[in-house]
């Protein structure tokens, strides 16, 4: 799992650098001959001597190093966090060189609006149908892949390709499939006498069709990740269940499933931090967000799009943290608890 | 993939029979080609209709291969807007982006692995806790700051917000842990610096790890598309995704499928070229940490 191998490897670290062979070798030219030759793990009086020439030059290599990176993940990555807040207490139109005040206005301004219930609900169907959908179409290939079958290796990569591809031209593609004159769809449709809806134009259906393009996707990603949870499964445990009369069925629900339990959390969590940004394909496919607009989108529109309302746009994106940051939380909190892990 | 179909069958102690062949190709062959399908038959229709006349489109009675394939499409979508000028920008962002964030990780990577620093866990925690602070929350902050930077319209501006980089950095990391210490020593003994061995030693014995980090960097760099959205209006800075937009919006773009298609293909296929002759390491890259790590 993910994140226990973060732990574990943090926890590595120290014991790592402490008996780097190389640092000690360097630190032992400037000792007398006869200590040199000692054997070099741990030795507490080299630990001692923090500070020394070697030592503050090393530190001086670190920040050499790591300074240029890190310098700019606090820049544009944790900044923006900070000015968040700050905007979203703003009046302020995007572009102008003043604004008010107006402390919690924006917030107040989007929960009580209806707006609010909307983009909420929007975001909890998109987010809750696309992680769904594809962890559970993902599973299904995951468990075609797992058997021998001739092809499957190339399977595995075609599966996968769309989660590559830029969002952008994907959307375009399905677009066209959607048209409902000229989409493929709308000619399979006339073929049983029906006639294609108006996906984008129908908010209802234009919020179904971001989600059906979002999951096919995604859902390679889910697929290959999932097979790497199945392929870690012992198949004497399988074997042996299979000579005690237990059918593919119970095998399945009483083995496999518990045993991928690691590999379902670490696709919750994924899953649910992209399809909660997910903007690509809804920005492409349904430009005005009419019945599309989540969260992050509507962050979008109302800063970018024709309003520049930069202070309550930062406001949606504090919500929109929020929701993640809980999210993450909950999760690491209670769902890691039920986890097996073998 | 090593199995052929009887020894699907044998290989669990069941007899061949029509009945296990059925099986197989019901619950293996069948769902398997399905999804393949599914996958891409929408790519390839992308492609074909890409090369059909405008005529082959506008139409209720589909035909699936073109009936004279061209590429008036792709010489269309380039007179409506700057196709080419877009291409080459991407390809500018794309590769300048992804070197500088390779270079980046791997001297991050190496100095949290191999260099002495007393507050080395704070800073892979604040890399780490990066990994989970979503991009999309920080464009506006990042817009006023290069917009007051003169950033807008530039390749800097693009280039720059997202050039941190804390997944390259965690999986080199991750990579470097794992390298036997013996071989660093003997650089030691040699009286080899932090300079040497890092580009005589580790980066030569990472290639594959670099690889992962480079291919992973430069799809996403590609691909990206907020970001260089709104920090481009002008036609001759954006990147194809964004201009792909602008070629859906312009006069001549709406419903002018056979164009979209063409310009669709433009933005896909590098990435597609680049997936299929490197598709083990991208899809490591990609789902890395999802079980070992």
């Amino acid at each position: 799992m993910g994140r226990s191998d973060i732990g574990a490897a943090t926890q590595r670290t120290p014991t790592t650098t402490r008996s780097n062979p190389a640092r000690l070798a360097t630190a032992d030219a400037v000792l007398p001959p006869g200590e040199a030759a000692l054997p070099r793990p741990s030795r507490p009086r080299l630990e001692a001597r923090r500070w020394n020439k070697r030592t503050r030059r090393d530190a001086l290599v670190f920040v050499a190093f790591a300074a240029p990176n890190v310098l700019l993940i606090l820049l544009f990555t944790y900044r923006p966090l900070i000015t968040n807040i700050y905007y979203s207490t703003l009046d302020w139109t995007l572009g102008a060189a003043s604004a008010t005040s107006v402390g919690l206005g924006n917030y107040v301004e989007f929960f009580d609006s209806p707006d609010a219930s909307a983009v909420l609900g929007v975001t909890a169907i998109f987010t809750v149908t696309t992680v769904g959908g594809a962890m559970a179409l993902g599973l299904l290939v995951a468990l075609t892949l797992n058997q021998r079958l001739k092809g499957r290796t190339f399977a595995r990569a075609v599966v996968f390709a769309p989660y590559v591809l830029s969002g952008v031209g994907v959307g375009l593609v399905w677009l066209f499939i959607f048209d409902p004159t000229y989409g493929v769809l709308s000619w399979m449709l006339r073929g049983i006498g029906q006639l294609s809806p108006q996906w984008v134009n129908d908010p209802k259906l234009a919020l179904v069709m971001v989600i059906l393009v979002y999951v096919w996707k995604n859902l390679g990603y889910c697929a290959v990740v999932y097979l790497a949870g199945l392929q870690s499964v012992p198949p004497q445990l399988l074997e042996a269940a299979s000579l005690d009369g237990a059918s593919s069925a119970r095998r399945f629900v009483s083995i496999v499933v518990p045993l991928l339990s690691p590999t379902t959390f670490f696709l919750l969590i994924t899953t649910l931090l992209s399809s909660l940004q997910a903007f690509d394909i809804i920005r492409i496919m349904t430009p005005s967000g009419n019945g599309t607009s989540t969260l992050i989108f509507d962050s979008y529109l109302q800063a970018f799009g024709s309003y520049n309302r930069a202070g309550y746009s930062a406001a949606i994106s504090v919500v929109l943290f929020l929701a993640l940051l809980i999210m993450t939380a909950v999760q690491l909190r209670f769902v890691e608890r039920k986890v097996h892990y073998s | 993939m090593s199995g052929t179909l009887t020894n699907s069958s044998t290989g669990r102690g069941r007899p061949l029979s029509w009945q296990n062949l059925g099986r197989t190709v019901a619950g293996g062959y069948l769902p398997l080609a399905m999804a393949t399908l599914v996958v891409f038959l929408p790519l390839l229709w992308m492609l074909l209709s890409s090369l059909k006349a405008p005529g082959e489109i506008v139409t209720t009675d589909l035909a699936l291969w073109p009936r004279n394939p061209s590429l008036q499409n792709y010489a269309d979508a380039a007179s409506t807007v700057p196709f080419a000028r877009f291409f080459l920008n991407s390809v500018i962002v794309t590769v300048v982006g992804s070197t500088i964030k390779c270079i980046l990780a791997i001297f991050t990577a190496y100095a949290l692995v191999f260099v002495r620093f007393p507050f080395k866990r704070v800073i892979f925690l604040l890399i780490l806790v990066a990994l989970m602070v979503p991009p999309q929350v920080s464009v506006l902050p990042n817009y006023v700051l290069i917009a007051g930077m003169g950033g807008l319209n530039t390749y800097w501006g693009i280039i720059l917000p997202g050039l941190g980089t804390a997944f390259g950095t965690f999986l080199l990391r991750q990579h470097f842990l794992t390298l036997p210490q013996a071989i660093l020593e003997s650089a030691e003994i040699d009286g080899a610096g932090h300079w040497r061995k890092l580009w005589k030693i580790v980066v030569p014995v990472s290639i594959p790890s670099i690889a992962t980090v480079a291919l992973v960097t430069i799809v996403s760099e590609w691909n990206e598309y907020i970001w260089p959205l709104i920090v481009t209006d002008h036609p001759d800075m954006m990147t194809l995704p964004v201009g792909l937009t602008q070629l859906v919006n312009s006069d001549g773009g709406t419903q002018n499928w056979g164009m979209l298609m063409a310009g669709a293909v433009i933005v896909l296929l590098p990435i597609l070229i680049i997936f299929a002759a490197l598709q083990r390491y991208i899809v490591s890259g990609l789902t890395q940490g999802s079980v070992t790590g």
